[in-house]
């Protein structure tokens, strides 16, 4: 070890001098890990932090339509006017549509895109032959731009051409389907509703938590989670009608068919990526352990199901985390494959694109776009905490 | 017995990865078809059919009109990617080996700036731009892409990282190495997987994204995704020339995936797999 | 000898002669003109002319030629309200004259006055009076318009009504007689496209329905939107749309007019740059390959929508702008221009023999007709109405209720300032 040597000092007197000079060195170096930080944290927070906050202050003012342009405009403080509007103001319906197709359109890409992917790598996991250039195909996607895939698939999925014209060139009867014009929709809800279905929500989730608490604490789950669930339930089932409604009118929204296209379009171009992070962690796991399940007689189907994909369960959060914030910031996918003014496929960032730019609105494009990123952050804030936690056992 | 198991159950494998593969080249081969098409035989219920007539001019016209935004697109993707990767690793390396007090919250804030879409903060990062003199070439363009390029790369490089074993690091510290040091003897060296995953993802980012593009440049500065659009500009549009120009917009992301494809697989096992 | 000297110098002198205006013409305005614009692709060669033009005339100038497609045109609006919103406007940039301009830009103090250049280049007289009362404020003109495109146009094909034996329809009423007759026979009476075709079928009706002078009215704040001329408007559309073909939302403008070429549709309400695409791609001719007849109810008035360029205040370039605005007002501009693009000019002396058949009729009618603003083209109504109208169609169009329909506009307007 090259240590600096100190003449004339017993073995035993160099340790105070040598930790002291260790933390020194340690603290200079963590002064060091600090600088190296500080440019990108100045960056982060100017361009990150500073345009939040930028945003926010305007999704409180009233800037917008007639002499918004000018170079002064007129900005007044209205607080939570904005929001309030979005949500049970009469013009906001457009708005309030598009937030129920992302809430649909984010679960089903996340379910399509995380068990597509796995699908796939389960299979490439078997080492077929062409194992490169199968996996190839399944990538490239990824590497194209939403703009070019959403006009691509926007002939793909015409209904006088494209996938209904299929059928034709096997012989059958071309499909009917209307796919990005199609104004049927499923699990339709009254948006008037929508306080006595969170009622609802808050109290299936208070079941929900007493039975999995179940197994563990009998006594206690009962009193603290199912009883006040199945109370809160009952007590909405029965005077739902005290609680206000949330809009003077009946306005229905559901699951759109035709958001299936553009749920279509980005599967297709994720799995390969959710395919390529199973595939990594499947070849992570050792190759003894496979073997060991193998030998205690579990089947391929067994062992992914008990044993591979249990094991890679962060593979599966961090997708969930990526693509969660893919399809929330989703809008040049959907420009491209419906346009400006579909509100069957609509969504929340496009409507703020469309709000702010088109409509010189600035000060409810920023609203919007707060809505999107409290939304964003409900999704990452568990993970997080589970972050915290997991560093803290360390 | 398990031979019959064997035949049945690979039939099943290769048919269901044909099925799939075909399924995943069916936008592609409509795009290379339309391309090749002439603008009066493109048309909606003849989608599918190959061309009777093979009009490679697509190409060419299409390269002609996209050569100076191409240009453009590798210079910003270029710098972009290596500005946000390598200061991707470096935040990485002060987040997984050398936690100071308030380091995890400084990350947590970092992560969350990947949550914002682009179109929110056009307007600030506009006039930020223009205040500090950037607007309008590839300089202010490329110092946006990395700055929002660095929670994601701080994120991967973070994960790979807190792979390498904290003994190296202790024992290269007793050897009397330093901070910037011990990351160039021996974290650097190591990062070349994390380097693929980021560089990929990054270059993907960079190269095929249209706002800021569009409104932090001016004309002459111009990446590739606004050549694009004007191509499919106009009133009636002539499919065929965006077609083409989309496909060789897409060559060199493409590229990059089928000789990197493999790096790729291997950088995500050993960076985000393990949390 | 002297003989051939004389002849020789009158020779010189005519030359001379010839020669001195062109020389006059070319001015000595230096460095760069930036012009934004959103015609690329097929628009491109029309407004290249247009360059081509000033560069004669201004050759010291180097032209910035710098376009935004895509998105129906929000792309364009949204580069450029960044950038103004930044302080850094373009030198000239495209907007539809009238309201977008108006509510977007001269109310909030952006663009220089223009009357002033309208006066010394003589435009007061040549554009026909209700377009100026249409482009202008109490304050002054704000654009100088290149184009004129008409939006109250319905197409057809004569060979194809021939063989159904229908007439081209002169009210809606004689419309909804004959409608379901071609439905019978498998052909769609309306061809509609995507929301803002919609949007763009529905001001013809709503014209029709209410009238000219109710039309005015109700952009000028004087009719309420609510009012029963309105539900009486929305009530006619939702007839009307009960003959439209179902796939609308997935069509582009284009392939609804393919429907009507190849015998699909019977009828397709559109604006004239339809005129354009079938007979340049189309290849058909005007007047026996296709035909035209002001949409149902709206003979003798002129809906128009224009293409203009301003003057921003604060141009980097402002002289050099200014000389790209008399090229734009010009006759030889506008006339090299409008046949391109297959528009029309804007100017009463337009020399007509440069235009095809349905131009000229349509200059003619743009001469005689009263004149209207478009609503989904930014004429009549400031960019806030129009995003918020576009929502309230898509609505309509789901629910097919005129009474909500038309409270929504009320409050909208309230809202943009109507």
């Amino acid at each position: 070890m090259n240590q600096p040597l100190r003449v004339g000092n017993s073995p035993g007197a160099e340790r105070p001098d040598q930790s002291d000079l260790h933390m020194r060195e340690a603290s200079l170096d963590k002064l060091k890990a600090f600088l190296t930080l500080l440019p990108s944290m100045i960056l982060v927070g100017v361009f990150v932090y500073g345009f939040i906050g930028n945003t926010i202050w305007t999704s409180m003012t009233d800037w917008g339509g007639t002499g918004s342009m000018s170079l002064e405009p007129q900005k007044n403080f209205v607080g939570l006017e904005n929001y309030i509007d979005l949500f049970t103001g009469f013009l906001g319906g457009g708005f309030r549509q598009d937030l129920v197709n992302a809430v649909y359109y984010s679960v089903m890409l996340l379910a399509g895109a995380v068990g597509l992917g796995m699908f796939i790598a389960i299979l490439l996991d078997q080492k077929p032959k062409g194992e490169d250039l199968l996996r190839t195909i399944f990538l490239y996607p990824m590497s194209l731009s939403f703009i070019v895939s959403g006009t691509i698939w926007r002939w793909l999925l015409a209904p006088q051409g494209g996938v209904n014209v299929l059928p034709k060139y096997f012989g059958f009867e071309p499909l009917t389907f209307k796919w990005l014009s199609s104004q049927s929709a499923i699990l339709v809800f009254n948006w008037q509703d929508s306080l006595r279905i969170l009622v609802y929500v808050a109290a299936f989730v208070l079941i929900m938590v007493g039975l999995f608490k179940l197994k563990k604490d009998a006594g206690r789950a009962v009193k603290r989670w199912l009883i006040p669930g199945i109370v809160l339930g009952a007590l909405v089932w029965v005077f739902g009608g005290i609680l206000p409604d949330a809009l003077f009118m009946e306005e229905e929204h559901g699951f759109n068919l035709a958001t299936l296209g553009i749920i279509m379009a980005t599967i297709w171009q994720y799995s390969g990526y959710t395919m390529a992070l199973y595939l990594a962690g499947f070849n992570g796991i050792s190759q003894d352990l496979r073997d060991a399940a193998m030998l205690d007689g579990a089947s391929q189907v067994g062992y992914y199901r008990y044993v591979a994909i249990p094991m890679l369960k962060p593979i599966t959060i961090s997708a969930v985390i990526i693509l969660s914030h893919i399809s929330l910031k989703m809008f040049d996918l959907i420009f491209a494959m419906t346009g400006p003014d579909n509100a069957a496929t609509g969504h929340p960032a496009l409507n703020m694109y469309l709000t702010t730019f088109r409509g010189n609105e600035f000060a409810r494009g920023a609203a919007i776009a707060i809505v999107l990123f409290l939304i964003a952050a409900m999704f990452i804030v568990p993970y997080l905490v589970g972050q915290y936690r997991q560093q803290g056992r360390h | 017995m398990s031979a019959r198991k064997f035949t049945l159950g690979s039939v099943f494998l290769y048919g269901t990865l044909a099925l799939l593969a075909l399924l995943f080249l069916m936008p592609a081969y409509m795009a290379t078809v339309t391309a090749l098409k002439l603008p009066a035989d493109i048309s909606l219920p003849t989608a599918w059919e190959w061309p009777s007539v093979v009009n490679w001019a697509s190409f060419s016209d299409a390269l002609v009109k996209l050569k100076p935004d191409f240009i453009n697109s590798l210079i910003l993707t270029i710098c972009g990617t290596a500005g946000s990767t390598v200061l991707g690793s470096l935040n990485g390396y002060v987040f997984s080996k050398w936690k100071f007090k308030g380091s995890d919250v400084i990350f947590t804030l970092f992560l969350f700036g990947m949550f914002i879409p682009y179109q929110v903060i056009l307007i600030p990062l506009f006039q930020t731009l223009r205040a500090m003199n950037l607007y309008g070439g590839l300089p202010g363009l490329i110092l946006a892409h990395i700055v929002y390029g660095l929670p994601i790369t701080s994120l991967i490089f973070r994960n790979f990282y807190s792979q390498i074993p904290t003994a190296l690091i202790e024992s290269a510290r007793l050897d009397g190495a330093g901070f910037f040091s011990i990351y160039l003897r021996i974290v650097f060296p190591l990062s070349i997987p994390g380097f693929v995953v980021t560089s990929l993802w990054q270059f993907t980012q960079i190269w095929n994204e249209f706002l800021w593009g569009i409104c932090l440049t001016r004309h002459t500065a111009n990446p590739i995704t606004v050549g694009l659009a004007n191509l499919a500009g106009g009133q009636a549009v002539t499919w065929n020339l965006p077609m083409a120009g989309s496909i060789l917009a897409a060559l060199p992301v493409l590229a990059i995936y089928i000789f990197l494809g493999r790096y790729f697989i291997r950088g995500l096992l050993a960076g985000s797999v393990k949390e | 000898m002297k003989k051939a000297l004389a002849k020789m110098l009158v020779v010189f002198a005519a030359a001379l002669l010839i020669g001195a205006p062109q020389a006059a013409q070319a001015s000595d305005l230096k460095g760069e003109l930036e012009i934004f614009s959103w015609w690329a692709g097929d628009e491109g060669p029309a407004l290249d002319a247009l360059i081509d033009i000033y560069k004669k005339e201004n050759p010291g100038v180097k032209v910035i030629n710098a376009t935004v497609t895509g998105g129906s045109g929000v792309n364009a609006q949204a580069v450029l309200k960044t950038r103004m919103l930044g302080g850094e406007p373009p030198d000239s940039f495209q907007v539809h004259a009238g309201q977008e301009l108006i509510g977007t830009w001269v109310k909030a103090d952006r663009m220089e006055d223009l009357a002033p250049l309208f006066k010394e280049q003589g435009w007061m007289d040549v554009f026909p009076e209700g377009l100026i009362k249409l482009i202008g404020t109490d304050n002054g003109i704000w654009s100088v318009p290149v184009t004129i495109h008409r939006s109250n146009v319905m197409w057809y094909i004569p060979a194809n009504l021939k063989k159904w034996g229908v007439e081209a329809p002169k009210t809606w009423d004689d419309f909804l007689t004959i409608a379901p007759k071609l439905k019978s026979e498998g052909v769609v009476p309306l061809a509609l496209a995507q929301n803002w075709t919609a949007n763009h079928l529905w001001e013809s009706v709503a014209l029709a329905a209410m009238g000219a002078d109710n039309w005015d009215a109700l952009w000028s704040g004087k009719l309420p939107f609510d009012s029963p001329e309105m539900v009486k408007a929305w009530e006619l559309f939702g007839k009307v749309l009960q003959y439209t073909n179902a796939d609308a939302t997935s069509l582009s403008w284009q392939q609804a007019t393919d429907m009507v070429v190849d015998g699909r549709a019977a009828f397709n309400i559109m604006g004239d740059w339809a005129a354009g695409y079938m007979s340049t791609t189309k290849k058909l001719a005007p007047g026996e390959g296709y035909g035209w007849v002001a949409s149902p109810g709206t003979e003798g008035t002129f809906m128009f929508l224009a293409d203009s360029f301003g003057l921003p205040k604060g141009a980097p370039h402002r002289a050099n702008a200014v000389a790209w605005l008399k090229v734009l007002g010009s006759k030889e501009g506008s006339d090299t221009f409008n046949p391109l693009k297959g528009s029309i000019s804007a100017r009463k002396d337009s020399d007509l023999s440069k235009y095809n058949a349905y131009s000229q009729s349509a200059a003619k009618d743009w001469k005689s007709n009263r004149v209207v603003g478009s609503l989904a083209h930014g004429v009549a109504a400031n960019d806030t109405f129009k995003n918020g109208f576009a929502s309230i169609m898509e609505m309509f169009l789901k629910t097919k209720n005129p009474q909500a329909a038309s409270m929504a506009c009320a409050q909208l307007a309230k809202k943009a300032g109507i």
